[in-house]
C-alpha cells in the first residue's frame, strides 16, 4: 500500500470548508436565497458523519463481534424504508413494501458477496457494502413506486378496458409495470455503462486516496457496481410485485389509490 | 343492490332482471347511477349490499375472468392500447388469426386495411369500433355499452347503433344481447327494445 492521502486532519477539514464559502458567495451574488440551506446542509452533514464515524469505530473494529455490523445493516434498512415512505407518500404500504424489498436485496446481494467469499465477512466490509446497496437502491425504489401508482391513475381506463376483456390483473397491468421498472433501472444501467468516463466512482476514489493501487481499487469498485446493479434490480422487482398486488383485489378489480398531500 | 357513495348512495335497492337478448337501455341523467350499475354487471365494481347474478349464478361464485369474456364491456371513451389495431384485437384473444381479425373489422364496418395501422392514429369513431371489435373477439353473449357514442359524430353514432341492432337481431350470425347506457331520447327511441329508467340511484319504472 502507498502512503495514504486520506488523513487530512482538522486543519484540512477547516480549509475544505472554504468551498462552502464559495457556494455561499454564488448564492449571494446571484440572489438565490440559499445561504441558510447551504450552511445548514454543510453543518448537518458534518455532525451526522462525525456521529456515524464514531459509531462505525465500534462496528468495524476487527476485535468486535460481527453482530454489531449486522445490527447496523438492519438499522440502515429500516431508515431507508422510512425514507421511501416519506418521499413517496402516495404509495400505499410504502414502508412495509420497501422494507421487504431492501431485506430481499440484502439477502441476495450480500449473500453472493460474502457467502461466496468475494469479500471477507468483516464489519469493515459488511457495513460499507450494505450502505452502498441501500443508498443506491433507495432512489430507484422511490422512482419505481411513484411511477407504478401514477400509471395506475393515469391509465385507469386502459387497465379497466383490459380487465373487462377478461385479462387477469397481472396481465392487465404488465405493460405499465414494465414501464415503471424500466424507468427505475435505466439510470443505474446508464451509470454502470459510463462509469469511469464521466466521473470516478466513490469507493474507488476512497481506496486510491487511502493508498490502494488503482487496479486493486478497480476490482473492488467493479464488484461494488455489480452489487449495486443487482440490489437495485432486486429491490425494484420485489417492491413492484408487492405494490401491484395491492392495487388490485383478489377478484381482479382495480382499486383507487387515494392521493395524499 | 345498493352501492354507497362518498356524499350520497350511488345506487339504492336496485332489483332488476335483464333479458340476455335484445337491447336494454339504461336511461337517466348524468350522475344517476347508470354507469355504476353497468360496472356491477361486469364486476369492475361490487355492490355494498345485495348480489348480482348471471344466468342465476351469483357473480361472487363465478370465475370473474370467464364472466368478463361472456359479458363484455365497451366504455364511453374509446381507449385503445399502444400498437396496431391487430394488437388491440388480440388483447383478449391472443390466438386471433388475421383472417378472423379481418372478419371482425368488416363486422364493425372497418376496412380490414386498418389492421396494421397504429390504433392511436384512428378517428374517435374508428377507435370505438376497434374497441367494439376487441370485445367481440372474446365471443361475448352480452355487451355492456356505457354511452358508447357520446363522443362520436352523427355518422359514427349511426354506424355503431346499426351494428348493435344487427347483432341484437334474432337472426344475427353472432347474436349478442346489449345493455346500453344512454341519456339521448332520440337514440333510446331508435335502438331500445326495453328501457330501464334510473333517477338519483333508484329505479323509476320497469316495464
Amino acid at each position: 500500500m502507498n502512503e495514504p492521502l486520506a488523513d487530512i486532519g482538522l486543519a484540512g477539514l477547516a480549509i475544505s470548508g472554504l468551498l462552502i464559502v464559495v457556494a455561499l458567495a454564488v448564492s449571494m451574488v446571484r440572489r438565490l436565497g440559499l445561504e441558510r440551506e447551504l450552511v445548514t446542509a454543510a453543518l448537518r452533514a458534518l455532525v451526522q458523519l462525525l456521529v456515524v464515524g464514531f459509531a462505525l469505530r465500534i462496528v468495524v473494529d476487527d476485535d468486535d463481534p460481527l453482530v454489531f455490523a449486522w445490527i447496523w445493516v438492519v438499522l440502515m434498512v429500516f431508515v431507508a424504508a422510512w425514507t421511501v415512505r416519506r418521499r413517496a407518500p402516495d404509495v400505499p404500504n410504502a414502508f412495509t413494501l420497501s422494507l421487504s424489498a431492501f431485506a430481499a436485496a440484502a439477502v441476495v446481494s450480500l449473500g453472493v458477496l460474502f457467502g461466496l467469499g468475494v469479500f471477507e465477512p468483516t464489519g469493515r466490509a459488511i457495513v460499507p457494502m450494505a450502505g452502498m446497496m441501500v443508498g443506491n437502491s433507495m432512489t430507484a425504489t422511490v422512482v419505481v413506486a411513484r411511477r407504478i401508482v401514477a400509471e395506475s391513475r393515469d391509465h385507469r381506463e386502459l387497465i379497466e378496458a383490459r380487465l373487462a376483456l377478461g385479462l387477469s390483473s397481472r396481465d392487465a397491468f404488465a405493460p405499465h409495470l414494465r414501464e415503471a421498472l424500466r424507468t427505475g433501472l435505466i439510470p443505474q444501467i446508464e451509470t454502470t455503462r459510463t462509469v469511469g468516463l464521466i466521473a470516478l466512482p466513490g469507493a474507488m476514489t476512497g481506496l486510491i486516496l487511502a493508498g490502494v493501487e488503482p487496479i486493486d481499487a478497480v476490482r473492488v469498485q467493479v464488484a461494488v457496481m455489480y452489487l449495486v446493479l443487482g440490489s437495485v434490480a432486486t429491490t425494484a422487482a420485489v417492491l413492484a410485485i408487492g405494490l401491484t398486488r395491492g392495487l388490485f383485489t383478489s377478484d381482479h378489480r382495480l382499486v383507487s389509490v387515494a392521493s395524499r398531500p | 343492490m345498493t352501492v354507497h357513495g362518498v356524499e350520497r348512495p350511488r345506487l339504492v335497492a336496485i332489483d332488476l332482471e335483464i333479458p340476455a337478448s335484445g337491447i336494454t337501455v339504461l336511461a337517466g341523467e348524468s350522475g344517476s347511477g347508470k354507469s355504476t350499475l353497468l360496472r356491477l354487471l361486469n364486476r369492475l365494481d361490487v355492490p355494498d349490499e345485495g348480489r348480482v347474478r348471471w344466468r342465476g349464478d351469483d357473480l361472487d361464485e363465478l370465475d370473474v375472468l370467464l364472466h368478463r369474456r361472456e359479458v363484455g364491456m365497451v366504455f364511453q371513451a374509446p381507449v385503445v392500447a399502444p400498437g396496431s389495431v391487430l394488437d388491440n384485437l388480440r388483447i383478449g384473444a391472443v390466438d386471433l388469426d388475421e383472417e378472423s381479425a379481418a372478419d371482425l373489422c368488416m363486422l364493425v364496418s372497418l376496412d380490414p386495411a386498418v389492421l396494421l395501422r397504429p390504433a392511436a392514429e384512428l378517428s374517435g369513431g374508428e377507435k370505438q369500433r376497434v374497441c367494439l371489435a376487441r370485445t367481440l373477439a372474446t365471443g361475448p353473449e352480452m355487451i355492456l355499452a356505457d354511452e358508447p357514442t357520446s363522443s362520436l359524430d352523427v355518422e359514427a353514432t349511426a354506424v355503431i347503433e346499426q351494428l348493435a341492432l344487427r347483432l341484437a337481431a334474432p337472426d344475427s350470425p353472432l347474436p349478442v344481447g346489449w345493455v346500453w347506457v344512454s341519456h339521448d331520447p332520440g337514440q333510446i327511441e331508435r335502438i331500445a327494445d326495453r328501457v330501464v329508467r334510473i333517477h338519483d340511484g333508484r329505479l323509476v319504472d320497469t316495464p
